[in-house]
């Protein structure tokens, strides 16, 4: 399967253009592990991260081939990067809150809403700290897990 | 500034464009856009019977010429017809603008009448594709279509445009110039690359030219040829570099992979330096991976980067248009390269060549389809244009006719499209004019777009189709003989139609022969009469394309005959 890699696309902010992406992954075999997007702020552009896997020949060829989209404005392949990820997570109201608060304080997290049932908590964290995060919060029994995909910038 | 609607920009497009012929078929969605056509008269439009014909021809027309291709079709199903046509032109990279009409975008995603997404659907078979969302954006779309289609590696553009957007009415301003920032093509290559490639050449002792389809494209084959003379390296082409250098080029060992020479597949095997010039390292090249070429480091000179180390790791690569490449790296080979090192390689490959020759055993009782092949190019070398379809006729063409020329020889490679062959040549007798055009096609394929005798009567365009007719769906009988113990599973097709009566009944002419005698004759008929005709040759139900290397084989294990 080959290492973890992260790549960024720009690419112009238009009509079909995630679909020519994914397309691209789906069509030539190649593995989406999380992908996230947004525009990117005062420009035509948006911004995608994603996260893949294969041994450098693969990634090379992902990189060239995203290239020759013509929509795409740059691929950028991270070595030095900052990455993070999000996660929420609906909590039964009867487990003990203020164990709960104090591992989501660890992650870079908190209590964000409090309902009938449950409490909805956060943590944005590095991809690899969240997954022992969410290892972790498994004894409080969450009801539901929603993590939001790797975004990263280059250092 | 202009104000019109949408149907007409695209009429005053394709004028714009200087488009003097457009091939295709209308329907409802698309309507609008032909009552432009009528109207205005800028370009001949031929009208198909089939919209695939429709893509094929536009395909046959841009290899021919060189120019982009341009074909109309309706939404639905006119579209999806099409699509085989978009995606054998873009396998084999050429410039092509395909618009369909699509249901008004009010329409779109209601499963309305004729409606499909024809833009997920041609996605993954085309360079770029739009679907219009105002008549705003046309002018713009159009442009960047054309450019598009025939900038860097050339491919096909479809342009998905809703009836609404055909009627409203909007400002026409043709842009004069595309400039897009996310698109541009690497033209020059770089110039110590340049330099390294040529000190790889120079300390080679057994170099080989292995020649691509690029150079067609990139018009290019006068520098190729230049450059082996100049350095006089052994040369091999694939099958779509065909017509690269003239079939007696000293230098050149033929087509190499899967029916390619013995000597050209041998050379690639034994050199311990690939010039690759445009090529794509395609599986029926290079067959088993691991022992493709296992002894030579590669250049690789592409306009497309992805093709650079796809498939084989490469030493030396280069990237940007072939003809701005060659036109740096040709005058250092000249200064640098002893054409004299290469004498005993030269000498080996030689004796290869004398060893297995590209050959086949005439009969006096039955034709064979190389004779065929060979005859139409004593007679016709250096002045028509061959098309062919997909098989075993298709092989034997490429191996035994004559080609002298690039655009000579237009043929589906990549894709292996049935039925291209007649639509093409269509396309191509319209680009071409008075050179005679002749398609070799098989008893399978002709019939995958014969309705088209029609369009080529209608429109005067007198191609000969010459059916090497084997009664069987033969490149598939042949696979069935050696590797499935002859267990002929639906490639029997000796229930066949009256070919000469199906050419007259379109109002062409046909000819039925089964000796080399009557062959002549229908031949010389054909061409003295200028018709649109069909010339049924009955050959050797049982001939087999050879060498042959297996799928996935090694190139140096080639099956040389076969003995039953």
């Amino acid at each position: 399967m080959g290492e973890r890699r992260v790549i960024s696309v720009i690419v112009l902010n238009e009509h079909g253009a995630l679909t020519r992406i994914t397309g691209l992954f789906a069509a030539r075999g190649y593995n989406i592990e999380s992908l996230t997007v947004a525009p990117i702020p005062g420009s035509s552009y948006s911004r995608l991260t994603i996260v893949t896997q294969g041994d450098s020949q693969v990634i090379e060829q992902i990189i060239k081939q995203l290239h020759k989209l013509i929509p795409v404005y740059k691929v950028i392949e991270h070595s030095e990067l900052v990455e993070k990820e999000m996660v929420m997570a609906k909590i039964p109201l009867e487990e003990r809150l203020a164990d709960v608060e104090a591992l989501c304080r660890a992650y870079n997290g908190n209590i964000v809403n409090i309902g009938k049932d449950t409490a909805i908590i956060m943590a944005a964290d590095e991809p690899k700290r969240i997954r022992n995060f969410i290892e972790a919060l498994k004894r409080f029994n969450p009801k539901e897990i929603v993590r939001s995909g790797v975004v990263a910038i280059e250092r | 500034m202009a104000k019109m609607r949408g149907a007409q920009m695209v009429v005053e497009a394709m004028r714009e464009e200087g488009v003097e012929v457009v091939f295709g078929y209308p329907g409802g969605a698309i309507m609008n856009v032909y009552d432009e056509i009528y109207k205005h008269r800028y370009f001949q439009h031929i009208l198909t019977r089939h919209e695939q014909a429709a893509v094929h021809a536009a395909d046959g027309y841009a290899r021919a010429t060189g120019k982009v291709g341009v074909a109309f079709v309706t939404s639905g199903p006119g579209f999806t017809n099409a699509v085989t046509g978009l995606a054998t032109a873009y396998m084999d990279s050429i410039p092509l603008v395909v618009i369909s009409g699509q249901v008004p975008l009010s329409m779109i995603g209601t499963d309305a009448f004729q409606e499909i997404d024809a833009v997920g659907i041609s996605r993954p078979c085309t360079k770029h594709n739009y679907l219009v969302q105002s008549a705003r954006e046309l002018p713009r779309i159009l442009a960047e279509a054309f450019y598009i289609a025939r900038s860097g590696r050339p491919g096909p553009v479809h342009i998905d445009i809703p009836k609404d957007v055909t009627a409203e009415v909007a400002e026409f301003v043709y842009p004069k110039e595309v400039k897009l920032e996310t698109y541009k093509p690497t033209i020059r290559g770089n110039v110590r690359q340049i330099k390294k490639a040529v000190e790889a050449i120079k300390s080679a002792s057994r170099p080989i030219f292995y020649l691509g389809g690029g150079i067609i494209h990139s018009n290019s084959a006068h520098l190729v040829r230049e450059l082996v003379d100049a350095t006089q390296i052994p040369a091999v082409e694939t099958l779509m570099a065909r017509g690269t250098l003239p079939h007696d080029h000293p230098q050149l060992l033929g087509m190499v992979g899967m029916h390619g020479s013995y000597a050209a597949n041998m050379a690639m095997s034994e050199a311990d330096l690939l010039i690759a010039l445009g090529p794509r390292f395609d599986d029926r090249v290079t067959g088993k991976l691991s022992e493709f070429a296992k002894y030579a480091k590669v250049i690789h000179i592409d306009i497309d980067p992805s093709s650079i180390g796809k498939l084989v790791p490469v030493n030396y690569p280069i990237v940007g248009d072939l003809k701005a490449v060659l036109q740096e790296l040709l005058p250092l080979a000249k200064k640098e390269i002893d054409p004299d090192r290469y004498a005993k390689w030269r000498e080996i490959l030689k004796r290869y060549d004398e060893l297995h020759p590209l050959q086949y055993k005439d009969s006096d009782e039955v034709l064979k389809p190389q004779w065929v092949i060979e005859r139409v190019g004593q007679k016709l070398k250096g002045r028509a244009r061959i098309t062919t379809d997909v098989g075993q006729h298709q092989m034997w063409t490429a191996q035994f006719y004559p080609f002298t020329r690039p655009r000579e020889f237009i043929t589906s490679g990549g894709l292996g499209t049935m039925g291209f062959g007649f639509p093409a040549a269509i396309g191509v007798k319209r680009g071409v004019g008075d050179e005679v055009v002749v398609n070799f096609t098989g008893d399978g394929s002709i019939l995958m777009n014969i309705q088209e005798l029609i369009t080529a009567v209608q429109y005067r365009l007198p191609v000969i189709n010459i059916i090497l007719n084997n009664s069987y769906l033969g490149m598939v009988r042949q696979w069935q003989t050696f590797f499935y113990d002859k267990r002929y599973a639906e490639t029997d097709l000796s229930i066949q139609p009256d070919f000469v009566r199906v050419a007259e009944a379109f109002g062409g002419v046909g000819y039925r022969v089964k000796t080399k005698e009557e062959f002549d004759k229908a031949l010389d008929d054909a061409l003295s009469k200028g018709v649109v005709a069909l010339i049924d040759v009955i050959v050797d139900r049982y001939e087999n394309v050879l060498p042959m290397v297996p799928a996935g084989g090694t190139l140096y294990n080639m099956l040389l005959e076969y003995k039953d």
